[in-house]
């Protein structure tokens, strides 16, 4: 079925996890994303399933962990003052391996800050938050539409990897309507989970755990959890790359930034500069490769986030040496509009970096 | 020849970790011999809290997961909620439920959640090296109240099996000790009651169990036996704060 219907990016991630078959969801309000909760409260008892409104974040991503240790999927949400409470959680499920959804609908801080779209939360999500050495799956919806997708890719993804798998989309995306195919583009497959705790019947008892005190039983621990995240780097990275053919300057911008430079990109165009587009969909794996090529021959990158500028180290990091970095951020609170985009495109091509 | 003592089936052979005189071992026998009995090991999941209690599935052969400190009763939720067909136990110490799990475990009890949570109260923290626990007594010394327990500065200690009986979803809430032989058989039975209220889909049901920390209370195994009877239970009396007979109670 083809058909699309006008739908709110948080109800499409909330339809996408039901249909990627998850049964579970545990979570506690929170503007910008209490439609996620609603929505599950009112559609999962019809279908047998369970939805909690747990005492706080800290509770909600602890009996994600209890439900996922028994083999199913299941999913919190939350936007960023939950999302910090459900670090430490977030962490033992990446030291236990367990897989889960956690969605972060970004509102801007720090503090309690506003309930206006931001993208302030990429380092934390990105680069850990929760203590120790792990790493999330990241995805960044760019649309309804991924919404939908990436929810269920997201579960596919954690089962895979036995990962905690972070949606993280700003309010924007969220709150906003469009038209949306509310079905899966392929066939919702649940593999076998041969860890779960089921009970020892017929079997020899099984345990989930996240403590090694044994000489080096913890450095081969980690190790092991490396070798998992090098192994998603290399094979996990998605990415929508437009009008690069040409391009003397790249855009590279994930979320609601990545809609404005898109606009921007036409009125550039339109003025005859040449401007091309990466747009990270995982932000773990990053795109490495991808900017690494493409900055080495264009020389020019311009990186719109809506924040002060968290993701522009990772394209620092990716770029080719000599390509000029260039950053235009907005914290949240206000907006990246395509007129102020076309400006620094206009100003990066005629000075150098800033 | 017919053998009337044995190790429970519900028991492993480990060495156990646990400081020679420290009743927790007790705890784990009892909790063992009540899965025996009630034929449930099969489909029985343990969540440790973190503290001396962590290595419960060197102990027990059943299938367990590792909760952070204080989440246990959250954990148990997620777990008795995908699986409400199986028997779900908690084990904390008092400062995982008593200090950084107190919303976890007040919430778990309100939602009347049908899981089991074993307390053990050895009013200390005893893997961390005897600091200080909510339920530490007046005047007693630990690390952390070198001068002895102030309640000008430092509270009163905390009655959590009087402070979850008062709460609706609670269907059961006991205080035993496992000092000496009959408080063991008491405890024992209690145990019975609580893993059968859960069977019976009663709702949540807890046993608190006075226990010794000889090493951190800096006394021999024998005084901390004398000591739960002296210092300990006058200020935590044993009994039932509560038990429901039937499933509606309201
Ligand atoms: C978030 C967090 N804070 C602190 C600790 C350190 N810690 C480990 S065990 C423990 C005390 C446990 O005491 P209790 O629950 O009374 O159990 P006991 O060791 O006495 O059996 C503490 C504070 C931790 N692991 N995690």
């Amino acid at each position: 079925m083809t058909e699309k219907k006008l739908t709110k990016g948080n109800i499409a991630l909330a339809e996408g996890s039901i249909q990627a078959g998850c049964l579970l969801y545990f979570g506690y309000p929170i503007t910008p994303q209490s439609d996620i909760p609603e929505y599950l409260a009112q559609n999962l008892p019809k279908i047998g399933g369970t939805f909690v409104q747990a005492e706080s974040e800290i509770a909600s991503i602890n009996m994600v962990m209890g439900a996922s240790a028994s083999g199913r999927r299941t999913m919190t949400s939350s936007s960023g003052p939950g999302i910090s409470l459900m670090q430490e959680g977030l962490s033992y499920l990446a030291g236990s391996e367990l897989p889960a959804v956690i969605v972060n609908i970004m509102r801007c801080g720090p503090g309690l800050g506003g309930i206006a779209p931001t993208q302030g939360d990429y380092n934390q999500a990105v680069h850990g938050g929760g203590h120790g050495d792990y790493r999330n799956i990241v995805l960044a919806p760019g649309s309804v539409q991924e919404m939908f997708d990436l929810t269920i890719k997201a579960f596919e993804l954690a089962d895979k990897y036995r990962n905690p798998t972070m949606i993280i989309a700003d309010a924007m995306i969220g709150q906003f309507q469009e038209p949306c195919r509310l079905t899966p583009e392929k066939p919702v497959e649940l593999a076998e989970k041969p860890w779960a705790l089921t009970g020892r019947k017929g079997r020899d008892p099984r345990l989930v755990k996240s403590l090694y005190l044994g000489d080096y039983e913890q450095e081969e621990h980690n190790l092991l959890l490396k070798k998992k995240y090098d192994e998603i780097q290399d094979n996990e990275v998605m990415v929508e790359m437009k009008n690069l053919d040409d391009a003397e300057l790249i855009i590279v911008a994930f979320g609601t930034p990545s809609r404005v430079a898109k606009t921007a990109i036409g009125l550039a165009r339109e003025e005859g500069l040449k401007v091309g587009l990466i747009r990270p969909i995982t932000l773990f794996p990053f795109p490495v490769n991808e900017i690494y090529e493409h900055s080495a021959r264009v020389k020019n990158v311009l990186v719109v986030e809506m924040n002060t500028g968290q993701m522009v180290r990772d394209v620092r990091i990716a770029a080719h040496k000599d390509a000029a970095i260039h950053f235009y951020g907005r914290p949240g609170g206000g907006f990246p509009f395509p007129d102020d985009v076309l400006n620094e495109i206009k100003t990066a091509l005629g000075g150098g970096p800033r | 020849m017919n053998a009337i003592f044995k190790r429970p089936d519900s028991l492993t052979n480990a060495p156990t970790h646990f400081c020679p005189g420290c009743t927790h071992g007790i705890a784990h026998r009892l909790i063992a011999e009540a899965m025996d009995e009630l034929g449930i090991t099969d489909r029985t999941i343990g969540i440790p809290g973190v503290g001396c209690c962590v290595f419960l599935y060197r102990y027990f052969p059943i299938d367990a997961l590792e909760a952070p400190h204080g989440r246990a009763p959250a954990c148990a939720t997620g777990v008795k909620r995908a699986q409400p067909d199986k028997v779900i136990f908690a084990y904390q110490g008092d400062g995982d439920m008593a200090a950084i799990g107190t919303s976890e475990i007040i919430h778990a009890a309100n939602r009347g959640e049908n899981i089991t949570v074993f307390f053990v109260n050895n009013a200390v923290y005893g893997m961390t090296g005897g600091q200080m626990a909510p339920t530490t007594l007046l005047g007693q010394h630990t690390t952390t109240s070198p001068f002895g327990r102030d309640f000008k500065s430092e509270g009163y200690p905390i009655r959590m099996a009087e402070l979850l009986a008062t709460l609706e979803g609670v269907a059961y809430s006991t205080r035993v000790a496992l000092h000496s032989p009959k408080h063991v058989t008491q405890a024992k039975k209690a145990i019975v009651k609580a893993f059968e209220m859960q069977i019976k889909e009663m709702g949540f049901s807890v046993v608190e169990m006075l226990s010794t920390c000889n090493t951190n209370w800096r006394v021999s195994p024998l005084e901390a036996l004398k000591t739960i009877e002296s210092e300990m239970i006058p200020y935590f009396p044993l009994g039932v704060f509560r038990e429901r007979t039937g499933k509606d109670f309201l």
